[in-house]
């Protein structure tokens, strides 16, 4: 089948690394700290697919390296070792082996990344049509009038109030910071969404609504999207499959739903337990 | 090295600065002009007034002066302005044969700070700006290395996205001076404080500008027949200043009746106001060229 995204062999190692930073860190050893010469390996070995349309979910617990990954494919962090391949229609785009040019023009045309910290995604010193606009912008639209346009269509789709669009984020409370950010990564019409932590932080009423919107979006818009997340309840609801991570390692992978009620690794197990 | 005539005085040779400094500015403004648009970095000598005064432009203008230069200062298109008149008289004393004037048509060199003339200059004729901030991007970046990515990628989407701001707040791009201006369709400028009214001159121009900011040590150029166009959105044009009134009649110079020229608001002690053209020495030759009333 069509891919959207393959990743294979993905590494990050925060430190010197040495021979021995692989073999000795990982669930099996409890620690991603080497105890050779004391780097973390945030990722290693990391292999997985992306489907159009399909939101691909990423668990795991704080410092599990799933924030990583978002940040290697996001170009925020270069990585240390392995491949992905973006296939965005006709292009294949090999991440890992682009210029400057080409990473910005990727990562401001044909790929939307949604953080957890609104201060990261946006400029809040500027109105929430102006975050949007700026996207257009770096995309040389130049008309006024149809960035107008397209703000305010935007802003709709995510259910931010047309008559607030020209006051600064700043004001905005949480819930809608984070639709702003949604449509500014929309804006492009990106075939590939990274939600990095969305929901985390917000209330619940508030989360039901971003996640309606982000399950809306992905019928609608029939976006591919990586969503990260500690939240078993987030990717129960969004994703169709899943990745557990543990210690910068897969620990299991497969269909959200075997995954949540069959959990094979003791680590899942435990997870699912805790949860419920 | 040239033939010295005249002698300058002897604390120092001819310009003023040694001249391996005067070398090292004509490289670095070599290559402003080799790449226009581009801010090159240079080693900001320095100078008998204080940094922030002028030191840029006048680093250039020494050293580019030869004998049978003639060098004409602008402040604020006065030539007879404190800054305008100390510099002038500064360059006459440090360049031996070198010599002053106010007319445009006369200077071969031509300094100046807030204004370009009126009258188009020549092909053989070089316009220096003294420029306080140099960089565009520093409105909307602060980190420098980032500017320089910024820059060298042509990535000015945050300017733009100020002017956006500008028509959500104000309904028009509400920037007087410093008008942001895109040299050969890549690197975008700081224009140094020059009014609208004067961008439109740094288009396919017949001679060549020079920017020198000597507090942030950058050198940069336009070169002649270069377009520069104003950052602006397709339906929104950039435009300059239009001086009408309440009754949309263009205002008048009170001087010399110019209705065509960049115009200085004076308030009188009354409150009456009159307006003036900012350009003195155009004014001054467009009414020496009027016949004499009443003789």
């Amino acid at each position: 089948m069509q891919r959207v995204l393959e990743v294979s062999g993905l590494s990050r190692i925060y430190g010197r690394g040495c021979a021995r930073c692989a073999g000795e860190t990982g669930p099996a050893f409890e620690r991603n700290v080497c105890p050779a010469c004391g780097s973390v390996v945030a990722v290693h070995d990391v292999s997985f697919h992306l489907l159009p349309g399909e939101i691909l979910g990423i668990m795991g617990e704080s410092g599990s390296g799933k924030s990583t990954i978002v940040k290697l494919l996001n170009f925020d962090e270069t990585a240390g070792g392995g491949q992905a391949r973006f296939f965005d229609g006709e292009r294949t785009w090999d991440l890992f082996g682009l210029n400057s040019a080409e990473r910005r023009w990727l990562r401001d045309n044909r790929m939307g990344t949604v953080y957890q910290n609104p201060h990261l995604g946006l400029n809040l010193d500027i109105s929430a049509g102006g975050n949007i606009a700026e996207r257009l912008l770096m995309n040389n639209v130049l008309s006024y009038r149809e960035i107008r346009e397209r703000a305010v269509q935007l802003l709709a789709r995510t259910q931010v109030p047309a008559d607030r669009m020209d006051e600064h984020p700043r004001r905005f409370s949480g819930g809608m910071q984070q639709r702003v950010q949604i449509a500014r990564a929309l804006v492009t019409n990106p075939p590939l969404l990274l939600l990095d932590e969305v929901t985390s932080g917000l209330d619940v009423s508030v989360q039901a609504r971003i996640l309606d919107l982000i399950l809306e979006l992905q019928e609608v818009l029939k976006i591919s999207m990586i969503a990260v997340t500690h939240d078993l309840g987030v990717i129960r609801l969004l994703a169709s499959r899943t990745i557990v991570m543990r210690y910068g390692r897969v620990v299991e992978a497969g269909l959200t739903d075997q995954i949540l009620e069959d959990p094979q690794h003791a680590y899942t197990q435990e997870l699912v337990a805790a949860a419920l | 090295m040239r033939p010295k005539r005249a002698r300058a005085p002897a604390s120092h040779g001819f310009g003023f600065l040694d001249e391996n400094a005067k070398r090292e500015v004509r490289r670095a403004l070599m290559k402003a002009v080799a790449i226009p648009g581009y801010q090159v970095p240079y080693a900001s000598r320095e100078m008998p007034i204080a940094r922030g005064f002028g030191t840029g432009g006048l680093q250039i203008t020494l050293s580019m002066l030869g004998e049978n230069d003639t060098i004409k200062v602008i402040d604020q298109g006065s030539d007879e302005s404190v800054n305008a008149a100390n510099l002038r008289k500064f360059f006459t004393l440090v360049c031996p044969g070198v010599a002053g004037t106010t007319r445009t048509q006369d200077a071969s060199i031509v300094q100046t700070r807030h204004r370009i003339p009126e009258r188009p200059l020549r092909s053989d004729q070089i316009l220096v700006l003294q420029v306080p901030y140099p960089d565009p991007l520093s409105f909307v970046e602060a980190n420098g290395a980032r500017r320089s990515e910024m820059h060298g990628s042509a990535n000015y989407a945050r300017l733009w996205t100020k002017l956006y701001e500008d028509m959500v707040t104000f309904h028009e791009i509400a920037i007087s001076h410093r008008y942001p201006a895109r040299i050969a369709g890549h690197y975008v400028i700081d224009p140094s404080p020059i009014p609208r009214w004067d961008v439109p001159k740094l288009n396919m121009a017949a001679c060549l500008y020079l920017f020198g900011a000597g507090r942030e040590k950058r050198i940069y150029a336009v070169p002649p027949y270069t377009s520069a166009e104003p950052l602006s959105f397709s339906d929104v044009p950039f435009r300059v200043e239009d001086f009408k009134d309440a009754r949309g009649e263009r205002h008048r110079c009170a001087r010399c009746g110019s209705a065509g020229t960049f115009l200085d608001e004076l308030l009188s002690p009354d409150g009456s106001r009159t307006f003036q053209c900012s350009d003195t020495d155009y004014c001054s030759q467009i009414l020496e060229a009027k016949p004499c009333k009443g003789s």
